[in-house]
C-alpha cells in the first residue's frame, strides 16, 4: 500500500495503537505570553463596556426589581411592604387596568395595519425593477425622522381648522376626543414605523427562490395565490419574528403619546409608560413606579414564552 | 453568440408592472407628502397656512428660519446635541469596537456568555431600568450634565454596535492581522494599523446608526435633563412647541431645521443607514 497521508492512521495500520498526537491534539503548556494572549487581552477588550452596560442597564434593573417591593417615594428611606403594590396595581388602581387595556388597543393596531401596508409595499416592491432604488429610499425615509419632528408633522396635519379632516368635511380634534385621540396617535406611529418593516420583508422577499414563483405560474396562480402560497411562507420567520418585537415594543410606547397629548385628554391616551413617568416623577411614587414597570417586563417574558411555546408545539417560528 | 441566442430563447416573458409602479406612487405620496408638507410650510406665513394650508407658498419666507433660530434657542441646543452625538459616537466607537474585535477574533473563555449577556440585556423593557438609573444619576449628579447622557446612550447602544461591529470583523480575512503580528506588533497595533483600516465601513455605519438615534433621542433626554442649558434639541424643540403652538410657521421652521442635517445624510449614505438600522433593528 503506497504512503496515503490522508488516510488516518488507524486505517493504515489497524491493531496497532495510534500515536500520541494524531488523536488529540496536545495540551499547550501554560506560558506567560499564551495566558496573556488568549484570556487577559481579549478581556481587557471586553471589560470597559461591560462594565459600563452593567452599571447603566443591569444595576438599575436589580434596583428596580428591589425598589417594587417597597413604598419609596424617591428620597428617604424605602419600607418593605411585600406585594402590595401589586395588589394596587391590579385590583384597586383602575387607571392602571385602563392603561393596560391602551396598550393592548396598541399592539393590535400596530399588529395589523402596519404589517398589511407592509407587506402589501414589499410584495409590490419586489417585483418591480426600475426605480426599486428610489422607493425603497422614499418609502424607508419617515423611519429616520425623529418622534418629535413626526409628532409635530401629524399634529399639522391633523389640526381641526384647515388640517385632513377638514378635508372631508370633519371639523373635530382628532387629538382633543377620548375616543379618537388613541388611533390617531398610533396612526402617526404607524406612518413612521412601516417604511422599517417593508424593508425588512423586501430583504426577505428576495432570497426566495425564483423557481418557486416559475413553478406558481405554471399552475396558473395569480398575484393573490402567489402571495398566499409563495411569498408568505418564504417570509414566514422574518414576520413572526417582528410580530414578536412589536409585541414587546408595543408595552413600551412613551415618545408619540407623551408629545402628542401627554395622556390627555381626560387621560384617555394615558398608557403605562406615560404612568410610570408621571408616578416616578410628578407624584414621588417610585416604589410603585418601578413595580409597574417590572410588570412590563414580565408581559414581555408572557410574549416571548408565548412564541417559544408555539415553536414547541410545531409551529415553525 | 450560442450564449446569446439561449438568452433570447430563455429569457422571461415580461411581467406587467404597471399594476405595482402605481400602487407604489400612492405609498410614496403617503409618505413623503408629509414631509414635503413640512418643507413647503416652513417657508408660508403663518396667516397663509390657513388659506393655503396643503399648497406652495406665494411668497417664500426665509425669514422664518431666522425667528425660529432665535426664538427656539437652536444655536445652545445644537450645540448640546452635537456634543451629546459626538460624545456617544466616539465613546461607542471606540469601546465597543474593542470589545467586538476580541469576540470576533480572539474568542476568549466566556465569549458566548458575554453574547448571550448582550441578547437578553437588549431586549428587556427599559421602563425596568429608568426610574432607579434617575435616581442613581440623581445621586451621582449625573443629572444635567454632558457625560451623564453620554454615558447613558452608549451603553443602550452597546449591544446593537457590538453584534454588528463583530459580524463586520469576522468577515475580514485573518491572514493580514497574523502577518502584522509575524512582523512584531502588539495586539494594540494590529487593531489600529491592520483592522481599522479595513473595517471602516462597518464602523461608519454603526457610528450613523448610532448618531442618529442620538440626534432623535427624546424620551432619555426629557427625563435626564431640566436645566434648559444643557437640553438636546428634541426636548427644547418640545418646549418650544409648548409655547409657539398655534404658530405654525415657526414650529414648521424649527422642525425643517432639526430634520434637514439628517435627510441630508441620510441621502448621501442611505444604503448604509438602511443596512444600519434593519440589521440593528431597534431604535430605543
Amino acid at each position: 500500500m503506497a504512503f496515503d497521508s490522508a488516510t488516518p492512521w488507524k486505517e493504515r495500520h489497524p491493531g496497532l495503537p495510534s500515536p500520541a498526537g494524531e488523536k488529540r491534539k496536545r495540551r499547550q503548556p501554560w506560558t506567560r505570553y499564551r495566558i496573556m494572549r488568549y484570556y487577559v487581552v481579549p478581556w481587557i477588550f471586553l471589560i470597559p463596556i461591560l462594565s459600563l452596560h452593567a452599571f447603566v442597564v443591569v444595576f438599575p434593573a436589580m434596583q428596580g426589581v428591589v425598589y417594587s417591593f417597597t413604598d419609596w417615594s424617591g428620597i428617604g428611606d424605602a419600607n418593605f411592604i411585600g406585594l402590595r403594590n401589586f395588589e394596587e396595581m391590579f385590583f384597586e388602581d383602575q387607571s392602571y387596568i385602563d392603561a393596560l387595556v391602551r396598550n393592548v388597543q396598541w399592539m393590535l393596531f400596530r399588529m395589523i395595519v402596519p404589517f398589511a401596508i407592509a407587506l402589501f409595499g414589499a410584495s409590490l416592491l419586489a417585483k418591480v425593477k426600475r426605480g426599486a432604488m428610489f422607493y425603497r429610499t422614499a418609502l424607508f425615509m419617515p423611519f429616520i425622522l425623529p418622534s418629535i419632528v413626526t409628532a409635530t408633522i401629524w399634529r399639522y396635519l391633523y389640526n381641526p381648522r384647515f388640517g385632513l379632516p377638514t378635508l372631508v368635511g370633519y371639523d373635530k380634534a382628532l387629538l382633543g376626543q377620548s375616543d379618537t385621540a388613541l388611533w390617531a396617535i398610533a396612526f402617526a406611529d404607524n406612518w413612521q414605523f412601516w417604511g422599517f418593516l417593508m424593508v425588512l420583508f423586501l430583504t426577505a422577499m428576495q432570497g426566495i427562490d425564483p423557481v418557486l414563483y416559475d413553478a406558481a405560474k405554471v399552475d396558473g396562480a395569480n398575484r393573490w395565490d402567489e402571495f398566499r402560497h409563495v411569498t408568505l411562507p418564504g417570509i414566514r420567520p422574518v414576520v413572526l419574528f417582528m410580530m414578536m418585537m412589536v409585541m414587546i415594543w408595543a408595552f413600551l410606547v412613551f415618545d408619540y403619546v407623551f408629545i402628542l397629548t401627554g395622556g390627555g385628554p381626560a387621560g384617555a391616551t394615558e398608557v403605562i409608560a406615560i404612568d410610570i413617568y408621571k408616578n416616578a416623577f410628578q407624584r414621588f411614587e417610585a416604589g410603585y413606579a418601578a413595580a409597574q414597570g417590572m410588570t412590563i417586563c414580565l408581559f414581555a417574558g408572557l410574549v416571548v414564552s408565548g412564541f417559544a411555546f408555539l415553536r414547541k408545539r410545531g409551529w415553525d417560528i | 453568440m450560442i450564449a446569446r441566442r439561449e438568452f433570447f430563447l430563455f429569457r422571461k416573458q415580461r411581467e406587467n408592472t404597471a399594476f405595482n409602479h402605481i400602487f407604489l406612487s400612492i405609498l410614496v405620496v403617503f409618505s413623503l407628502g408629509p414631509v414635503v408638507l413640512l418643507a413647503v410650510n416652513s417657508f408660508k406665513s403663518n396667516a397663509e397656512m390657513g388659506l393655503n394650508p396643503l399648497g406652495l407658498p406665494q411668497e417664500w419666507r426665509l425669514e422664518n428660519f431666522g425667528r425660529a433660530w432665535e426664538q427656539g434657542e437652536f444655536e445652545r441646543t445644537f450645540k448640546n446635541s452635537v456634543i451629546y452625538v459626538v460624545g456617544t459616537v466616539s465613546l461607542a466607537l471606540v469601546l465597543c469596537g474593542l470589545a467586538a474585535y476580541s469576540l470576533a477574533r480572539k474568542n476568549p473563555p466566556g465569549a458566548n456568555f458575554v453574547m448571550l449577556y448582550l441578547l437578553v440585556a437588549s431586549t428587556v423593557p427599559v421602563w425596568l431600568y429608568l426610574v432607579p438609573l434617575f435616581f442613581l444619576w440623581r445621586q451621582l449628579h449625573f443629572l444635567n450634565t454632558y457625560h451623564g447622557l453620554i454615558l447613558i446612550y452608549t451603553a443602550f447602544n452597546a449591544p446593537f454596535s457590538i453584534f454588528l461591529l463583530r459580524s463586520f470583523l469576522i468577515g475580514l480575512p485573518v491572514e493580514l492581522e497574523d502577518a502584522a503580528r509575524v512582523d512584531g506588533a502588539n495586539e494594540l497595533q494590529v487593531l489600529l494599523k491592520v483592522v481599522l483600516p479595513l473595517a471602516w465601513p462597518g464602523f461608519l455605519t454603526v457610528g450613523l446608526v448610532v448618531g442618529l438615534g442620538v440626534w432623535s433621542e427624546f424620551q432619555v433626554a426629557v427625563i435626564f435633563t431640566h436645566n434648559p442649558d444643557m437640553f438636546p434639541v428634541t426636548t427644547s424643540y418640545f418646549k418650544f412647541t409648548d409655547r409657539f403652538g398655534r404658530d405654525w410657521s415657526l414650529t414648521n421652521a424649527g422642525a425643517f431645521m432639526m430634520v434637514a442635517p439628517v435627510l441630508i445624510l441620510f441621502l448621501a449614505l442611505q444604503r448604509r443607514f438602511v443596512e444600519g438600522l434593519t440589521q440593528g433593528g431597534v431604535k430605543f
